[in-house]
């Protein structure tokens, strides 16, 4: 008999009864890592791979050469990041409250990764593409998304741009870069990059991003998209999103014995970079980098954001089955949110009044959006659209097998 | 008019394409340098160029997956599947992503795409390089799926298939890529040469889809094939005494319902012919749609003759898909029910 031969089975370091324990994560102090040339490859990426990039220290400062890489970006703009990312995170909880009295059907939280979306999108272009997950709202927010909608479809009413047709969360945008929504995890991946050769084949002088978490790296495509993006070396950024959580499963079921996301890309020839994703100007500064870096030809890069999903996974999910409860305070990047606002208060550019009135103003503009929204139909009052409406948009002018369905339903 | 192959015909349609819409592109594994297994795209990577033809991975998740970008972003890719065989690791970009984009995003996003896969059995293929999964794709919703059965349809319809603006399953019946073959164990191989469907016009020129036509026009029984089927179903026919009617249907998705009601309405006869396996199959689709709309002038029960339920078997294969001795003796029994 050969006892030698054992599997292996992740767990996480603690579950419900235990004290959090984040004692695995290797942290590297703020800007220890220099600025890669554009042109990085694979190869001379290892460490930034391996690694963090961080900007913000534990004082509030800023450090390193990431830092200087944004040393123009001035207050407002900082300031405006605080805002998205506190519209985002008001949104969240207004609509997971909406979903708790039953208006809606499902909501999916996107608290704590509130930078990687935020700081991200500020820095796209018009005409660039996300691939988003369900979880990359703050990317909707951060181009300006009109609430209404963003909330319509929530609540799958006449607000809604695309009439009900989706799950909560799975929005579709096109003239605000956000790509329509697969509920399959995976498959989009693939697809950014292919919408990225577009780009190069048409010379249009955008790019694509492509985005999944870290349990959907185990599929099929995230692969099928690394080595079509290693081959063709399209304009796209593969972003992978760490939340150590897909749904009850640790992050170490997906990973495997890999060191980290990141260096995943290293063995398609993809140079890549692992990121404190609760770091503001950390996403900030990379996003920019590989923003230019594709736009320049160098082909494709992939970002590891490493970040702690502190919600649940969705509205039917119960974290506290799975993990310590307070798992989320002991998170040792901290909070996006507080992280700026400090950052942003020890530079004098903003002060604990400011904050209380700007969470105040944000409310007051949600709710008054949200009532609005709510006017024109929830589960609870709802307005119903004409079944007809399903029919169209199957295919690009009705065909007769489905004009006979309609008719045989009475529209 | 020249005359053509199946596969000469269906290299002069994405010609065509390509030489007219700059947003035509074409890849797959194989199809750039060396044309393809079966040669269908030879020459036209160096005709156009390897940004508009070239070779990709073993991938086929990512061979559709990539298509689905670029269609979304604007450009009509024709993809290539080697064997029908492997589009299943694809099947989730067609299905759940191709076929849907549009209807998801309330047409904010469309995915224009052809994915072109040699089909069916008949060439010692084996189970991996035998199948027809038609079935599989039109009991999705937003795909099209279209079978043409000689060269004049294959060029028309893959043009259209092209301009289309919706995603098209393109099934291509490999034991028709050079001649039509009438089921018979000679293996003597017939040309298109001295066949009519053989002239191709020259340039461009489109067929509907979603039209069916009629092969052989007779008043006793409607028979319903698609593919290498239309041509086993006339040389059934030819072996009997009866006057039918043989219908290629030619798109499976839309379906052509009128062409085949008016049909059996007059015959009060129907048999369904497909190389699929029975059980599901897409003949089952068409008998229940008929005895829905013509059931009052049916004068017999209508019969199917299709491939058995079994994975296709290398070495029996002659005794797997429907031969025109199955195919007389069903259309015989159909004839016998008073
Ligand atoms: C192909 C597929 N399998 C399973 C699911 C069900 N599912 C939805 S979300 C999820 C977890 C995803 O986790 P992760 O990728 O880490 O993203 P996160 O939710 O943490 O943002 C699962 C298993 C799915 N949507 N698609």
């Amino acid at each position: 008999m050969n006892t030698a031969v054992r599997l292996n089975y992740s767990h996480p370091p603690a579950r419900p009864d235990d004290l959090p324990d984040f004692s695995r994560i290797a942290i590297p102090e703020a800007g220890k890592y220099d600025v890669p040339p554009l042109d990085l490859k694979a190869d001379a990426s290892r460490h930034y791979a391996e690694g963090l990039i961080r900007i913000m220290d534990s004082e509030s400062r800023a450090v390193g050469p990431w830092a200087e890489r944004i040393e123009d970006v001035n207050p407002d703009q900082l300031r405006l990041g605080l805002r998205d990312m506190l519209r985002m995170r008001t949104v969240d909880k207004r609509l997971l409250n909406a979903q708790r009295q039953g208006k809606t059907s499902f909501y999916m939280q996107g608290i704590g990764e509130e930078a990687i979306g935020c700081g991200f999108q500020r820095q796209l272009q018009r005409g660039d593409m996300n691939f988003p997950t369900y979880r990359q709202q703050s990317l909707l927010v951060a181009a300006d998304y009109p609430l209404e909608n963003l909330m319509g479809q929530i609540y799958c009413n006449h607000a809604d741009p695309i009439q009900g047709r989706q799950l909560p969360n799975m929005h579709s945008a096109r003239d605000f870069g956000y790509f329509t929504i697969s509920g399959n995890l995976g498959t989009q991946f693939v697809q950014s990059v292919g919408w990225a050769m577009a780009c190069a084949l048409r010379k249009c002088g955008k790019i694509a991003a492509g985005w999944i978490g870290d349990g959907a790296t185990a599929t099929n495509d995230f692969h099928s998209g690394m080595l079509s993006a290693s081959v063709y070396q399209p304009p796209v950024i593969l972003n992978v999103v760490n939340n150590q959580w897909a749904i009850s499963t640790y992050t170490a079921v997906a990973s495997g014995a890999g060191k980290t996301y990141a260096t995943r890309a290293l063995g398609y020839g993809i140079p890549a970079l692992r990121v404190d994703g609760n770091d503001y100007l950390a996403v900030l500064a990379v996003s920019r980098w590989a923003i230019e870096r594709a736009r320049s030809g160098f082909g494709p890069v992939l970002i590891e954001w490493f970040t702690y999903r502190v919600a649940a996974h969705s509205t039917s999910d119960d974290p506290s089955a799975y993990r310590p409860k307070d798992e989320a305070k002991a998170w040792p990047l901290g909070d996006p949110i507080e992280r700026l606002k400090s950052y942003l208060i020890r530079h004098g550019d903003w002060s604990e009044e400011r904050h209380v009135q700007a969470e105040a103003e944000i409310l007051e503009e949600v709710i008054q959006i949200q009532k609005a929204v709510e006017a024109q139909g929830t589960f609870v009052n709802p307005k119903p659209f004409s079944p007809s409406a399903f029919f169209r948009g199957v295919y690009a002018d009705l065909p007769e097998h489905l004009r006979r369905q309609r008719q045989e339903m009475g529209y | 008019m020249p005359t053509m192959t199946m596969i000469e015909a269906l290299r002069d349609a994405m010609d065509v394409m390509l030489g007219k819409d700059p947003n035509v592109i074409i890849f797959g594994e194989d199809v750039g340098y060396f044309g393809g297994v079966f040669r269908c795209t030879s020459g036209l990577q160096a005709k156009y160029g390897e940004e508009r033809v070239f070779d990709t991975p073993i991938n086929e998740s990512a061979i559709v997956g990539l298509a689905v970008g670029m269609a979304a972003q604007g450009m009509k890719p024709c993809v290539e599947i080697q064997f029908a065989d492997y589009v299943y690791p694809a099947y989730d970009q067609i299905t759940q992503e191709a076929a849907r984009i549009r209807h998801r995003s309330n047409e904010q996003f469309t995915c224009p795409l052809v994915i072109r896969m040699p089909t069916g059995g008949g060439i010692f293929g084996g189970q991996t390089h035998s199948q027809s999964p038609e079935a599989l794709f039109t009991h999705v919703a937003g795909l099209k799926v279209v079978i043409p059965s000689t060269p004049y349809d294959a060029k028309g319809l893959l043009i259209s298939a092209i301009e289309d603006p919706d995603p098209i399953v393109f099934l291509e019946p490999k034991r028709l890529y050079n001649g039509p073959f009438y089921g018979n164990h000679s293996g003597s191989s017939v040309g298109w040469s001295s066949h009519p469907a053989g002239n191709v016009p020259e340039g461009h020129y489109s067929i509907e889809i979603g039209k069916a036509v009629v092969r052989r026009p007779g008043t006793d029984i409607t028979i319903l094939a698609y593919g290498t089927m239309v041509f086993v179903a006339e040389a059934a026919v030819r072996a009997t005494e009866i006057d039918a009617e043989i219908i290629d249907l030619r798109s499976l998705l839309p379906l052509d319902l009128e062409a085949i009601e008016a049909s059996v309405r007059k015959t009060g006869r129907c048999l369904v012919v497909h190389e699929a396996t029975r059980t599901s199959g897409f003949g089952a689709e068409v008998i229940a749609e008929i005895q829905q709309t013509c059931f009052w002038h049916l004068k017999a029960p209508i019969l199917r003759v299709t491939g058995w339920d079994t994975p296709y078997p290398l070495a029996q294969e002659w005794d797997y898909f429907p031969s025109p001795e199955r195919i007389a003796r069903a259309i015989t029994k159909t004839m016998e029910e008073a």
